[in-house]
């Protein structure tokens, strides 16, 4: 990993590759129109932070991307993968695709280590030995190694959202979703955790984050959209965005953020 | 000590007054807080003081010895009859199984008290812990049937007692549980069909009592059979309990796959998981030790009600007890024959009861917050 640590060098990977691609993308809940006509495309190495107020559908991107949220209009292809009813591609997809949620979803009877172990074990069929020797890698990476034989609920909320991160890094993925990795965590454990995401961001990997955390925004994002109401508002970099916002939602929504 | 911050600095520890400790003290708090508790504790004790004397005198001080006749018995002013008991002791265990092969019965006994012990026991939790089951029960059948071995052939229409008690429920409960959790996945399946098979069978079951499926196992299975073709009256009474047992364990396991969170579900998927390596790996296990408490109640629902088998003229332990009541020479003796076999069920349902609790306890160990 080290070995790529390239600080703030978007296109340090081939060139011009888009490895999400999101085409005209619509879905509802029942009547209610969540997302409108998303196009987005993403490259390989990107760092992107979404935000927007909540019930936007920021959430709801992100989860279409790995297929736990279904779209009903457009098209979505993940790494030259169509997302659609193909329970064979979404699989293929949700392999290379990490996801952090919210409230970590550890799984409580399983140990950190296991919680690190299961997937590279039975979806990539590791041995267990090398599972988990990468798992203590990742654990080590999120500094948390002491803590492997311990079980979720021992652990505090910073913690478990770091071992959710490391979790996530043992399918060895080619995109990291993050949806809100703060939101749930006491003040004082939010470092902890956007420390963990900024490492990793220097390390090249390609990044979605759901946030309201405008200070990680500003110092890792290529670029940073802006939802409201289902729509991609504005797009831009975190310099041109915070300082130069184009559009009145998007000065009204700083100024509701950032003034408080 | 001394140079302790603590014992420097903060006041020393008291005792608590001795109006909050002590059982004097625990008295008044736990019997006589209120004026109706304290009556009802009067109450209870009086009723206790009724009770007990009477039972002890009757059970154990004017009870006859293992050695009495029925005349003794029968004497005015005698208490139990446990020679009763002594003498049908073998007809009321292993029922009209031949009394020289009845060490067989036996055997089966306790090879199924040895084997659901060692289940009891978490290091077994072994993949090939389930062989050590199939070996085991392939050799409580050829105990049971013989005719290898130079064992003589019992037809099972012998077969009787607690034996059949045991072999019915453990059978019953074995078999019920995985067919129990697949209903209880399909009931809860994405795929319409599967869900409302599910559904149907489930609560088509559960509104039937046991007794009229035991009747219908028993009488209409036939009619449907082709002549000359017969499944054996036990395998059919089995049948009809692991469909019953089945359909009341899937709604426990259903309740416990409620209770998971939705996140974990998402998480699994995430990953990559399949459905089986997702319910597998992450609900069931989770669904399951939720669902302890009642599944265990099914459990020793379901060991008692194989006593329902009398029905359709098989004699489990119930069975046999009342059978040897028959006998005009020992005819009186019930209290005795149901206490007996009473203290047998609630031998086996309050082991059944206390290992659950243990079990909870140590799955919740991991959980703990």
């Amino acid at each position: 990993m080290t070995a790529t640590q390239t600080t703030a060098q978007p296109h340090a990977y081939a060139e011009g590759e888009d490895i999400i691609q999101c085409i005209g993308v619509h879905k509802w809940y029942g009547e209610f129109h969540v997302l409108k006509d998303i196009n987005l495309s993403v490259r390989r190495g990107e760092r992107i932070v979404i935000c927007g107020p909540s019930g936007s559908g920021k959430s709801t991107l992100i989860r279409c991307l790995n297929r736990l949220e279904e779209h009903q209009k457009g098209r979505i292809v993940i790494d030259g993968i169509e997302l659609t009813g193909n329970l064979k591609n979404i699989e293929l997809v949700r392999r290379e695709v990490g996801m952090v949620f919210q409230h970590f979803n550890l799984f409580p009877h399983l140990t950190v280590l296991e919680n690190c172990t299961l997937a590279p074990i039975w979806v990539r069929k590791k041995p267990k030995a090398e599972a988990e020797e990468m798992a203590m890698t990742y654990l080590t990476r999120v500094q948390i190694a002491e803590q492997a034989k311990k079980y979720p609920g021992q652990l505090s909320g910073g913690q478990q959202q770091r071992v959710a991160i490391a979790r996530s890094l043992c399918m060895n993925p080619k995109i990291m979703l993050f949806d809100e990795p703060t939101s749930a965590l006491d003040p004082e454990m939010v470092k902890e955790v956007l420390d963990v995401m900024i490492s990793l961001a220097e390390s090249g990997m390609t990044m979605l984050c759901v946030t309201h955390e405008m200070g990680f925004a500003k110092s890792v994002a290529d670029r940073v959209i802006f939802m409201d109401r289902g729509e991609i508002v504005e797009q831009n970099t975190p310099d041109e965005f915070f300082s130069n916002p184009r559009s009145d939602r998007t000065r009204l929504f700083l100024s509701q953020i950032l003034n408080h | 000590m001394t140079g302790d911050v603590h014992s420097t600095m903060s006041l020393p520890d008291e005792r608590p007054p001795s109006s909050v400790v002590g059982p004097l003290a625990w008295i008044r708090a736990n019997l006589f807080n209120t004026w109706f508790n304290g009556l009802l504790t009067i109450l209870i004790v009086w009723l206790l003081f009724q009770m007990i004397p009477p039972f002890v005198s009757w059970a154990f001080i004017k009870a006859q010895g293992f050695g009495a006749t029925p005349q003794e018995c029968r004497a005015p002013g005698a208490g139990a009859c446990w020679a009763f008991v002594g003498e049908k002791l073998r007809f009321i265990l292993f029922g009209t199984y031949p009394y020289a092969e009845q060490w067989r019965p036996l055997a089966v006994i306790m090879l199924v008290i040895l084997l659901l012990a060692a289940s009891c026991d978490r290091r077994f939790w072994r993949p090939w812990f389930p062989l050590v089951w199939l070996v085991g029960l392939a050799v409580v059948g050829v105990l049971m049937w013989g005719g290898v071995f130079g064992l003589t052939y019992v037809e099972n229409s012998y077969w009787g007692g607690l034996p059949l008690t045991i072999i019915l429920s453990v059978i019953g409960l074995a078999v019920a549980f995985p067919v129990s959790i697949l209903l209880a996945l399909g009931r809860r399946s994405d795929m319409p069909a599967i869900r409302a098979l599910s559904v149907a069978y489930i609560e088509l079951i559960r509104g039937v009592p046991l007794i009229s499926l035991l009747f219908m196992a028993s009488v209409m299975f036939p009619l449907f059979l082709p002549t000359g073709v017969s499944i054996d009256k036990l395998l059919r009474a089995q049948i009809a309990f692991i469909m019953f047992a089945a359909a009341y364990m899937a709604e426990a396991i259903r309740g416990g796959l409620q209770a998971i969170p939705k996140g974990q579900y998402e998480a699994a998927d995430g990953l990559g998981l399949s459905y089986w390596q997702k319910m597998g790996k992450i609900i069931l296990p989770q669904a399951i030790a939720i669902s302890i408490p009642p599944l265990v109640n099914t459990f020793i629902s379901f060991f008692k009600d194989t006593s329902l088998v009398i029905i359709i003229g098989l004699y489990d332990l119930l069975g046999t007890a009342k059978a040897s009541l028959t006998d005009p020479a020992w005819r009186g003796f019930y209290r005795e024959a149901y206490l007996f076999i009473g203290l047998i069920y609630w031998a086996f349902c309050f082991f059944m009861s206390k290992y659950s609790q243990r079990l909870e306890r140590d799955l919740n160990r991991s959980r703990r917050r």
